[in-house]
């Protein structure tokens, strides 16, 4: 199967428009993705499915991730004059990265036995813009995925044929799988706690002193 | 009361004397029908008591009710999530009087290696009463077997007048259990305090 470079050369050459950015992996893995953009998602994905040397015709994975704003450091080595002698120095360059929410699909071929090639989608933002178009109609078993992506994290994929909450009930109104998801003070007692629960039991004392 | 001597006597010619409370609690207790319904991988384990190997029915208790109307033991097998726990309850305010609970497993009677997320319910004692719990993950056919016994002995051991009689002889006592709904973040109430009541723990230097 051909690189995700000649694979980004060849989408942008037929779909007008299209904005795709290959995401390194620094983990062992290295298995890198291609980051698409939302307005030509159902476009590339039906060049991904139709294509006669591609024909991924099976989502076997769609599974969510929740970024958090965060700072980029980066090393960049310049060269500069000090005392009269050129030097070689590291600055770290720090860049704010607005959250987002990301909706990664993997894909593979069932009729030419590649794969996978993973896709992702990003949400302008957390907050308000958390909108991704849905690529059910593509791939059909991305269905109940896609829903668990919406009752975990927040996203709203639409032209979905069935968005609702799948495994949370309706009525709901948390994300859990977000990363600032709060938990409700369902603590009760635990005979020796530690860690983790030892705050837990901390903030429901804490709680209970107040109320009282 | 009988005497234990002419009672022994008159065993020993083919006429055994007993209490009504005994025959009517040996009956009981040998007839414990189970209702058919299983919530995770400890079902699994509650078929294969049920199958020849374990022989359920050796105590009387292989018929699986796929009705609550004609079940007299909910055996919660497995792990009840907060989505779930409406369904088990309302299910067990269902069943008809007497009614047993046998919570079998690590997550029925704690939540388990679940109890610190936000999606389990940290034991379905918090909304029903329980009879008797069994530990495990998921507990041995064994255990569910030994379980089964202890509510036998259980219900054998009941009295029918006194104080401690069962709840379905008692007119005061409650037949069904407030189902929990469900709010925006939690089960509301999280617990029903008439039924449980988290253990003050107390420590001796």
């Amino acid at each position: 199967m051909e690189t995700l470079e000649q694979l980004k050369t060849r989408i942008e050459a037929s779909i007008q428009g299209a904005r795709l950015e290959v995401i390194a992996n620094e983990s062992p893995s290295a298995q890198r993705s291609l980051l698409i953009d939302p307005e030509h998602a159902v476009g590339i994905a039906k060049f991904l499915r139709n294509d006669p040397q591609l024909r991924f015709d099976y989502a076997s994975n769609v599974t969510g991730v929740d970024w958090l704003d965060t700072v980029l450091k980066e090393k960049v080595k310049t060269k500069k004059v000090v005392d009269g002698v050129e030097k070689e120095i590291e600055e770290i360059i720090e860049k704010k990265r607005p959250g987002f929410l990301e909706a990664v699909y993997h894909l593979y071929s069932m009729e030419l036995k590649h794969g996978p090639v993973i896709i992702r989608m990003r949400t302008a933002n957390r907050a308000d813009q958390v909108h991704l178009p849905s690529l059910t109609p593509i791939w059909r078993g991305c269905e109940f995925q896609e829903r668990e992506i919406f009752d975990l994290y927040g996203v709203v994929f639409d032209c979905h044929p069935d968005l609702r909450r799948i495994l949370m009930w309706e009525g709901f109104q948390d994300y859990p799988m977000r990363k600032d998801y709060v938990e409700p003070d369902d603590y009760e007692y635990e005979p020796t706690a530690h860690d983790k629960v030892l705050e837990k039991s901390k903030k429901h004392e804490a709680f209970g002193k107040a109320m009282t | 009361m009988i005497d234990e001597g002419l009672r022994s006597e008159l065993s020993k010619q083919g006429i055994f004397t007993l209490k009504l409370e005994e025959l009517y609690n040996w009956g009981r207790k040998n007839s414990v029908w189970p209702l058919q319904f299983g919530l995770a991988c400890c079902a699994i384990e509650m078929i294969a008591t049920s199958m020849a190997r374990y022989d359920l029915a050796r105590f009387g208790a292989e018929v699986f009710r796929p009705s609550p109307r004609q079940a007299d033991l909910m055996i919660v097998a497995g792990t009840v999530t907060k989505k779930m726990a409406p369904q088990v309850i309302r299910l067990y305010n269902q069943m008809p009087e007497p009614k047993y609970v046998i919570a079998m497993g690590a997550c029925a009677i704690s939540g388990g290696p679940f109890k610190q997320g936000y999606n389990v319910l940290k034991g379905i004692d918090r909304y029903i009463p329980v009879d008797v719990h069994i530990p495990g993950c998921p507990p041995r056919p064994e255990a569910l077997l030994h379980a089964f016994m202890t509510l036998q002995k259980k219900i054998e051991e009941q009295s029918l007048t006194s104080a401690q009689r069962p709840r379905h002889l008692d007119a005061n006592a409650p037949s069904e259990f407030p189902i929990p709904r469900y709010g925006a973040h939690d089960l509301e109430p999280p617990s029903n305090r008439n039924v449980w009541q988290p253990p003050t723990v107390t420590r001796t230097e």
